[in-house]
Parts: C-alpha cells; sequence; structure tokens
C-alpha cells in the first residue's frame, strides 16, 4: 500500500530523517511511536510531498509519488487527519464534511456523508453547529470524518489522541479499529505508545529521525526497550 | 488601581501638552525678508490646554468609558435577536435586493446630475469593494494594493484609445483581462506569504505600479496623466454635441430630442449600474461554486484545506485574478467617467478606503460591502461643510464601529448547500 525506502528529508540544511524506511500493507493498522522531536510528523508530511524527500522513494500503491503535487497526492486514494485536528472553525458540521468530499460529486458525498454519520452518530446531532463550538474530542471525530469523506483505501492519522480526556480517546480507538474491519488501511501516529501499538498489527519505533525497531504491535509492548522508554516501565 | 489610572493620566495629559503646545502655540510669522516667531491667541492655547484636561479625564475614568462603550452592542435592539432561518433570510434579502435595484435604475431620472455623477462612483466602489471582498473577505489574503489593478484598468482604457483609438466597449474586457493578468502576476510571488508580509508585498505593488505610471513620462505623460478620454458610445451613437468620430452619429440627433449634457452622465451611471450588477451576480455565483468553498476552507485553515487535496497555488491565484478582473472593470468605467486620469488618482488612500468599505460592511458579505460602499462614498460627501475634519469625522466613525460592531454591518452568512433527501 505505502512504501517508504530510504528516505531522507531535510528542512533548510538540517536533515530531519535520516534514511528511514515504512511499510504498510493493504488492510493492516501500523503504528509509528517516538517521542517529541523524532521526526513522526515530518515523516507524515514527506508521505504528503511538504516537504518532500531529499532522496529515496515513497511509494503509493504502487506509483512513485516522491516528487508529486501535495495536491495530486491527496487526491489519489490517501487522507490525512492533520495533528490538533484543524477542522474548519468557522464552518458548520456538514459543511466541514463535504469539504471533505470536494472533489467528489453530488451522490457520492451524500452517500459518504451517511456514512461517517453511522461512524459518528454525534456528528450528525451536531451537524449545523459550527466545528470551533464543539469539544476537542467531537472535533477529532469531525477530522476524521472530513478525511473519510473522499472515501480513501488508506487513511493516516497524526496523533488523534491528542489532548483529548481518556474515555474519548478509548471511543476514537476504536473507531480506528472499525476503519480496519471495513478494509481501510491506517497509518497511525502516536505518543500514546500504549493504545497505539495495542491496537495495531505492526509497530516502529522512530528515534531521533531513525527507524529504531519494527515489530508486531504485541511483541513491541512486550519490549523492555520499549516499556522503558515509551510505556513508563 | 486608582492611582495607578491617576498617574496614567497626568502623563498622558503631558504628552499631550508637549505634542500639541510646540504645533500649535507658536505661529512663523513674515516681517519683511525675517521670520519671527510668535505666540499663538489665546483661543488656540485655551484650545490646547482644554484638550489636555479632555486627554486627563478620559485617561482617568477610561474603564468607565470603555465599559460603557463596550456595553452599546447591547443597546442595539437587534443584537440577541435570532438569526433569521436561511429561507426567510434569503426572501428578505432578494426583496431588499429588488427594490434597491429598482430605486437604482429610476434614480437618473429623478435626482439632480450631480448626485447622479455621484452615485456612479459609489458604483464604482461597489464594483471594487465586491472584487476585493473576495481577496479579503473571503480568501482571507490581505491585499493592501488592490488600487494597482484598479490603475490597470483605468490605464489600458487610456493608453489604448490614445494609442490605438480603441472605443470603451472594446477597452472594458480588455482592461479588466490586463488587471486579472496583473493579479496573476503578483499572485506568484506572494503564494507563500500569509498575514503581515503578504500585505506589506502587495502594498509594495500597489506603489510599483503608481510610481512607474508617474515615471514613465513619455508612455503616461507622468503626473500630467492623459486626458481626452473618451465617452462610452450607445452603438455608435455619441454623446457630445457634436460628433467627434466619423461614422458615429449623436445620440440627440438621432432620436431628435435637444442636446442635454445629462445625458452622457445618466448614460455612464446606467453602464456603471449594469456592470455592479453583473460583479455581484458573477461573485455569487462564484461564492455558491467549489472555487468559493475553497477559498473559504484556504482562508479557515490553509493546512487543514490542502490535506484535503486542494492546491494552494490555484485557489490563491484564482482569488487573486478575480478580484483584480473585476477592479479591471472599475477602472476603465472610472477612466470614461473623469475623462482625465493621473497616478493622483490611485494613491495608497484608494486601497485604504476599499479595504475598509470592505471591513465596515462585513467580510466576505456582499450586502454589507454594498451598504458600505454607499455610506463610505456619500458620506464625506455630505459632509462636505466640515471638509477640514473629514477624515477625522471618518476615522472618528471607523473607531466607533470596531467597538460597536467589530463583525461589520452585515456580516456574512453561509448559504448551506442543502443535498436533497435520496429518492
Amino acid at each position: 500500500m505505502l512504501v517508504l525506502e530510504d528516505v531522507h528529508t531535510h528542512y533548510g540544511k538540517i536533515e530531519a530523517l535520516h534514511g528511514v524506511s515504512v511499510q504498510v500493507n493493504k488492510g493492516e493498522i501500523v503504528s509509528l511511536i517516538g517521542a517529541n522531536g523524532a521526526g513522526k510528523t515530518t515523516l507524515l508530511m514527506t508521505v504528503c510531498g511538504n516537504p518532500r524527500a531529499s532522496s529515496g522513494r515513497v511509494i503509493l500503491q504502487g506509483k512513485d509519488i516522491t516528487n508529486d503535487l501535495t495536491s495530486n497526492i491527496m487526491r489519489s486514494g490517501i487522507a490525512i487527519v492533520p495533528e490538533g485536528r484543524r477542522v474548519f472553525s468557522g464552518l458548520t458540521v456538514e459543511e466541514n464534511l463535504h469539504m471533505g468530499g470536494f472533489f467528489n460529486t453530488k451522490a457520492e458525498i451524500r452517500k459518504s456523508q451517511e456514512h461517517v454519520y453511522e461512524l459518528f452518530p454525534r456528528l450528525k446531532e451536531r451537524e449545523h453547529q459550527r466545528a470551533g463550538t464543539m469539544s476537542g474530542g467531537e472535533q477529532q471525530m469531525l477530522a476524521i470524518g472530513r478525511a473519510l469523506m473522499s472515501r480513501p483505501n488508506m487513511i493516516i492519522l497524526d496523533e488523534p489522541s491528542l489532548g483529548l480526556a481518556p474515555l474519548v480517546i478509548k471511543q476514537i480507538f476504536e473507531i480506528i479499529g472499525q476503519l480496519r474491519e471495513e478494509g481501510i488501511t491506517v497509518f497511525l501516529v502516536e505518543q500514546n505508545a500504549h493504545q497505539a501499538l495495542n491496537l495495531a498489527d505492526r509497530g516502529y519505533v522512530l528515534e531521533t529521525g531513525r527507524i529504531r525497531l519494527h515489530d508486531t504491535g504485541k511483541n513491541l509492548l512486550e519490549n523492555p526497550d520499549v516499556q522503558n522508554a515509551y510505556l513508563g516501565g | 488601581m486608582a492611582a495607578q489610572n491617576f498617574k496614567h493620566a497626568l502623563f498622558s495629559a503631558v504628552v499631550t501638552l508637549i505634542i500639541s503646545y510646540p504645533i500649535l502655540g507658536f505661529n512663523l510669522v513674515s516681517e519683511g525678508i525675517s521670520v519671527q516667531l510668535e505666540g499663538a491667541d489665546t483661543f488656540t492655547l485655551v484650545g490646547v490646554f482644554a484638550a489636555a484636561v479632555v486627554v486627563f479625564l478620559f485617561q482617568l475614568f477610561r474603564d468607565t468609558i470603555m465599559g460603557g462603550l463596550g456595553k452599546l452592542p447591547a443597546l442595539n435592539p437587534m443584537a440577541n435577536r435570532p438569526p433569521m432561518p436561511q429561507r426567510k433570510r434569503l426572501k428578505v434579502e432578494s426583496v431588499l435586493l429588488t427594490l434597491m435595484l429598482i430605486g437604482a435604475l429610476f434614480w437618473p431620472f429623478i435626482a439632480s446630475r450631480g448626485a447622479v455623477d455621484l452615485a456612479t462612483l459609489v458604483l464604482i466602489y461597489i464594483m471594487l469593494a465586491l472584487g476585493l471582498n473576495v481577496v479579503v473577505g473571503l480568501a482571507g489574503l490581505l491585499d493592501l494594493g488592490y488600487v494597482a489593478f484598479y490603475a490597470v484598468g483605468a490605464y489600458s482604457f487610456a493608453l489604448l484609445s490614445q494609442y490605438f483609438g480603441i472605443s470603451f466597449w472594446f477597452a472594458l474586457p480588455i482592461g479588466a483581462l490586463l488587471a486579472a493578468l496583473f493579479g496573476l502576476v503578483l499572485g506568484f510571488p506572494v503564494l507563500r506569504l500569509r498575514g503581515d508580509y503578504l500585505a506589506i508585498v502587495t502594498l509594495g505593488f500597489g506603489e510599483i505600479i503608481r510610481i512607474l505610471l508617474n515615471n514613465m513620462t513619455n508612455l503616461t505623460g507622468g503626473p500630467n496623466g492623459i486626458g481626452g478620454i473618451p465617452d462610452p458610445t450607445l452603438f455608435g451613437m455619441e454623446f457630445g454635441r457634436r460628433v467627434k468620430e466619423e461614422g458615429n452619429t449623436s445620440f440627440h440627433e438621432t432620436f431628435g430630442i435637444a442636446y442635454a449634457g445629462e445625458h452622457k452622465v445618466i448614460f455612464l451611471y446606467l453602464i456603471a449600474l449594469v456592470l455592479a450588477v453583473i460583479t455581484a451576480l458573477v461573485i455569487r455565483r462564484l461564492m455558491r461554486m467549489p472555487v468559493g468553498r475553497a477559498w473559504e476552507a484556504l482562508r479557515e485553515d490553509e493546512i487543514a484545506a490542502k490535506s484535503l487535496g486542494l492546491s494552494r497555488t490555484a485557489v490563491k491565484l484564482s482569488a487573486f485574478t478575480i478580484g483584480a478582473f473585476f477592479a479591471g472593470f472599475a477602472g476603465t468605467v472610472f477612466a470614461s467617467k473623469q475623462g482625465f486620469i493621473s497616478p493622483e488618482s490611485f494613491v495608497f488612500l484608494e486601497s485604504a478606503i476599499i479595504l475598509a468599505i470592505v471591513v465596515l460592511g462585513g467580510m466576505g458579505s456582499q450586502m454589507g460591502v454594498i451598504l458600505a460602499a454607499i455610506a463610505v462614498t456619500i458620506l464625506p460627501e455630505l459632509a462636505r461643510e466640515f471638509s477640514e475634519y473629514r477624515m477625522l469625522i471618518f476615522g472618528a466613525a471607523m473607531v466607533l464601529m470596531m467597538v460597536w460592531r467589530p463583525q461589520g454591518l452585515l456580516p456574512m452568512r453561509r448559504i448551506h448547500i442543502e443535498l436533497k433527501p435520496q429518492g
């Protein structure tokens, strides 16, 4: 589905990723964990082509997208839920969802919208409310719903648990599990290592721009190094 | 608290004195060949001290006064009224618009020549403000050099008619397209800029255009401007007393009526009206099209918009280009109305006024912007008697307006796109 081969990414002269290789197979949930500043978000942004990888290759569904335009990448069956939710706060919930289906026909939008409301009944209740007035958890649901509107094969989530209450986090992760049931591939980037690895088929540990460990989610959870560094011993 | 306010008030009063006394309190009087310094008359001195006292009192009771101002919105009986449901609002709006349009159509036949002339100017400002509304109000790109596109439109007509004898009707689309091209060209360097930085670059662009026009003396006539710009014709009929161009006929002879200077003014007004209506309708349509929603998405959150596959380049450039296009329209009409243009008509103050109209009316709201354009153009004319204090009143009105109603006269309300239920 998504393959990164020896990707190096630079911000100006500073190299943020020193040759990262990651593979996400179809139908999997893959988690990427790492501390602050490890390069998690950079890795995601490189997939989106903003900034582009300075060397190495990014392959999405068999197609090399390393040097594609961000706008083209985001229209090719992949959707991202950006860090910090970033819903359009002045727009209503429904309008936010419609923006997610910007390049789809009205009939498709209607169908995806119903589907999103099924996944998140809460959003249906708040259909005409302005997104900025909702709670963090609701906004996160909306951000995920908006990403699903374009009917992606793969969804990338950047820190979906950021700043949310534990109960809401649980809900969000349940939904992510549900997405896998629907055949959507999930690439999850998290600081909340315990939850992320619990859910994931496989996991990667990123440290200062390098992949330090790579294993199944379960094995990583039991790995003493991971436990020490990310799970609080 | 009180002691601090007192200290602050005293300080402000002293600063007022320090600033105003040397400026207003002394006069230079020439006696023969020498210049002498004289104290001003008592009236001015009393005025200066009175001003200091006013500043002192205002600062002393600042919290009470500003608190009172803050309560002003509550005095508005409509403040806490729930917003009208969409269907009703749309109905009210369309009725109001129709009435305004009918009124505007009959205006030239009931009003004086000067009033019609002023109304033409209002329409030009409406076009400009609607165009800038796309850039600032919808796409959220703060453009301080919008007047440059207005200048491009006006100068392209003036130059085309001077060098190639091209008439108003051909120059109109050319002027608008040229302005749009300039908008596109400006769009490229500012793609990556946002907020303050964007404002500074556009400000610079506006100045570049004006200074170029001022200095390319052999092409544009520099500060002397270009005169003798022809009036528009109606199917080859001219509105002057005598026909200037061969092959044309004159309006009053064709219809067998007596010549009147008003015909031309009314005709120009009607052209401006039609163009303003076209501008409003086109932009209204664009707002409901995907491109309109893309502008708003970009304004709300650039990163989110990009994450949905919107191209920042395309969205920003389209906003700049379309905004500039309508400024070109307005510029062509302006050149034709004035018959003479010079760089002086396109100074930064114009940009500021157009921006003020957009902010005053409510960013993104067409009705609001139209109302504000009318207010901002007509009020200074009504206040001609205090012409010295015009800008003072304008500024004070602006401050009060922003305290009282920061969202503008008629803030924007989006039209919901309702999907029809299936079946």
